[in-house]
């Protein structure tokens, strides 16, 4: 019976799982991504296309404002060499000077600029505030098993337009599988070979959707192989910790234990 | 009542007797950690160090996340990101943190289940008991500010939602609500007092963990037969108990090393399977999340909030009879707070001079469905309230009273209780000594 109360205990945890009310979801594919499970790691190559993804398509209309570029060049990130990170933040992004009271081009001391032009949301924790997997039942399952599903969510939106699209209080509105409710006020960002990526691999819209989906994953959680990391370790040293413990707890009981057979 | 029986410390050297007249510290220490513990505690008295334990986590990783966090409307999202990103190991602290709460109230549960289950509350225990209520009252609280200092939508929203309920309270309902939020609405007065108290509750918490441990040192452990500790003479008592260390110390670490092994898998491989992805959208008062869902360890008495709803026959009679004072949501308010208080009041509410759920047979199939309903509960107050659901919550709702009200104070009267064991150290000889074939029907899992 006390079994069954930790047994309780631990599936308590279960039913309740975060991303229970998404609503109404659409159809999200499982993609397999490099840093899925509890030994997965970021693709550098695959952040580096991602990134070049969001440069030239997404940066048109939205932001990534917590996120520095100066940690472009983090090696368990996108891993780009500083003075490429120092003439790619150049080259590409301009932010508001203060002090000078103008634009200039950005520095890698300097975030991913804010873009509210088109009212498109911030995308530096998209990966993280989206569920791609729910329930069932909001028991919390599929994300045991499936995680969170942010990622998968971003790139199954990314591919899931179908083409169709309606006008709606002056909105003009696309038809996404993978949006809850169906219809999305983003336009279809992605076409195929939007970018040249410099590795050779074809730039399919599934691709690049994949590509980009991974890099706003490390957006969102830069620090994500040093937590797991952190994690395994912990894990590690709190199973000797607990083996030495059981060990030393018998021993210690024994005598005791003994004495109740007299 | 006295204490159990035995050694104190006694100053040997001049040293010790010089400290010990002035300030019996070291007796204090010493009486505290040698506590004769009865010996046939199983693994379910394991919790108290696991809540310890949490409290300390939380206080110490909160104490140096509050030195990278800024509590401004403007700033707090972002200086949570600043922890994440910048902060030298603050992504680690902040996802201990924010775990730590989910194990602080999955320990607190299993304690409190524990308590239930082996009458743990019934005299001479009730200060220790009420005390432990409250102390879980003000981690709920302390829980709830904290999920609110992120400033994500969850966050926003959540106190929105939790600060209306004392805007349903009749007449001075709504002075309250501006009094508690500083302001009309959640806004940056309310971020500031809620981190204030953040900050100020825990160590309340820390204070009344004292007193809890104060009160059940001195009546003694209850254990899992509800026998007391023969206190006739302190080698009776020596055949019941072992002291706290190095015995329940060492077990008691060895569990708790068990469960940082699941915290840390948690911790390290995922995050944020606790959480809602909305709280990683900054707070935004012009849009309401779809499902407003408070964090789990709440949804019990969420479900039991939005229970009564206002086609329920009890809150349109408590509605008629109060002239419309009493309306569904200061009612559903009321049932929540309520559903605490008689949990709070058990130690009168239980009528059966049995101690132990081990030797009631009819208790223990309603304890069962207690803790059954407990979690169905939990489940319902997840989902949206249309359908069957809120047909359900009513349903749990109505047990969890009826648990308390009827069936506890009828069991005592009704139940034929099963023989009980006349001492610990008989229980503890019928787990471990040779013929031990007898209490097969009772095993519960026994002490190490």
């Amino acid at each position: 019976m006390l079994k069954k109360l930790a047994l309780a205990a631990t599936l308590a945890l279960a039913p309740v799982s975060g991303a229970f009310a998404a609503g109404a979801s659409g159809e999200v594919t499982n993609y397999d991504f490099s840093f899925e499970g509890a030994f997965g790691t970021f693709d550098q190559a695959q952040l580096q296309r991602g990134l070049q993804v969001y440069t030239q398509v997404c940066s048109a209309c939205h932001g990534m404002k917590y996120v520095p570029l100066r940690t472009l060049s983090a090696e368990d990130g996108p891993g780009m060499p500083e003075d490429q990170v120092r003439a790619y933040a150049e080259q590409f992004f301009e932010v508001y000077d203060e002090e000078i009271e103008d634009f200039r081009p950005a520095r890698p001391t300097d975030h991913f600029p804010e873009n509210n032009a088109a009212g498109a949301p911030d995308l530096s924790l998209m990966a993280k505030a989206r569920a791609g997997f729910h329930g069932p039942y909001g028991l919390g399952i599929n994300q045991f098993f499936k995680g969170m599903g942010g990622p998968e969510y971003i790139a199954s939106l990314l591919a899931g337009y179908t083409g169709e699209e309606k006008e709606e209080a002056g909105t003009i509105l696309y038809e996404n599988k993978a949006f809850p409710g169906g219809w999305i006020s983003m336009a279809p960002p992605l076409y195929g070979d939007d970018v040249e990526y410099s590795d050779g691999t074809e730039a399919t819209i599934e691709q690049q959707s994949k590509d980009v989906a991974a890099f706003l994953m490390w957006a969102a959680e830069p620090k994500l192989m040093a937590r797991k990391q952190a994690g395994f370790v912990g894990v590690l040293f709190l199973t000797v910790l607990s083996v030495l413990l059981y060990l030393t707890n018998k021993r210690l009981w024994a005598p005791v234990k003994a004495r109740a057979k007299d | 009542m006295s204490g159990i029986p035995h050694d104190h410390y006694e100053p040997s050297t001049g040293g010790e007797k010089w400290l010990h007249s002035r300030l019996p510290i070291v007796g204090l220490l010493y009486d505290t950690l040698m506590i004769p513990t009865p010996k046939n505690l199983n693994w379910m008295w394991i919790w108290g160090i696991v809540l310890a334990f949490c409290l300390a986590l939380q206080i110490i990783t909160g104490i140096v996340l509050v030195m990278h966090y800024t509590p401004h409307v403007d700033l707090a999202f972002g200086s949570i990101e600043h922890i994440m990103r910048n902060v030298n190991g603050g992504a680690m602290l902040r996802y201990l943190h924010m775990n730590g709460a989910s194990l602080f109230f999955v320990a607190v549960y299993a304690h409190i289940f524990r308590g239930l289950y082996y009458g743990s509350y019934k005299a001479p225990r009730e200060i220790t008991w009420i005390i432990g209520m409250l102390i879980y009252l003000l981690m709920m609280g302390t829980a709830f500010m904290g999920y609110v200092l992120p400033w994500g939508q969850m966050s926003f929203w959540g106190a929105t939602v939790i600060t209306g309920l004392f805007g349903a309270i009749p007449f001075i309902g709504e002075s309250i609500q501006t009094w508690l939020l500083g302001g009309p609405a959640v806004d940056n007065a309310t971020l500031n007092r809620f981190f204030s108290l953040h900050y100020l509750l825990p160590f309340v918490i820390a204070g009344l963990v004292i007193v809890h441990i104060w009160a059940f040192h001195t009546t003694g452990n209850n254990n899992p037969t509800g026998v007391e500790v023969r206190r006739t003479s302190k080698a009776d008592a020596e055949k019941d108990t072992l002291p706290f260390w190095p015995y329940f110390v060492i077990k008691d670490l060895f569990a708790l090393a068990i469960v940082l092994v699941v915290f840390f898998a948690v911790v390290g491989f995922m995050p944020n399977y606790l959480g809602h992805p909305d709280n990683y959208i900054e707070a935004n008062p012009l849009a309401t999340p779809a499902h407003i869902v408070p964090e789990w360890y709440f949804l019990p008495f969420y479900a039991i909030l939005r229970a009564f709803d206002s086609e329920v026959w009890v809150v349109i009679a408590a509605n008629f009879l109060t002239g419309g004072i009493v309306d569904a949501k200061f009612f559903g308010v009321l049932a929540m707070f309520g559903a605490i208080i008689v949990m709070a009041l058990v130690p009168w509410l239980d009528t059966s001079s049995v101690r132990s759920g081990r030797y009631r047979p009819m208790f223990k199939m309603w304890f069962w469905l207690f803790v059954v309903n407990f979690f169905v509960l939990m489940w319902v107050g997840a989902m949206p309230a249309e359908g069957i659901y809120p047909y359900i919550a009513l349903l749990g709702s109505t047990y969890w009273f009826a648990y308390f009200l009827v069936i506890l104070p009828l069991l005592g009267v009704l139940e034929k209780p099963l023989p009980q064991p006349d001492t610990i150290e008989d229980d503890f000889k019928a787990h471990y000594g040779k013929s031990s074939t007898n209490d097969g029907a009772t095993a519960a899992t026994p002490a190490e």
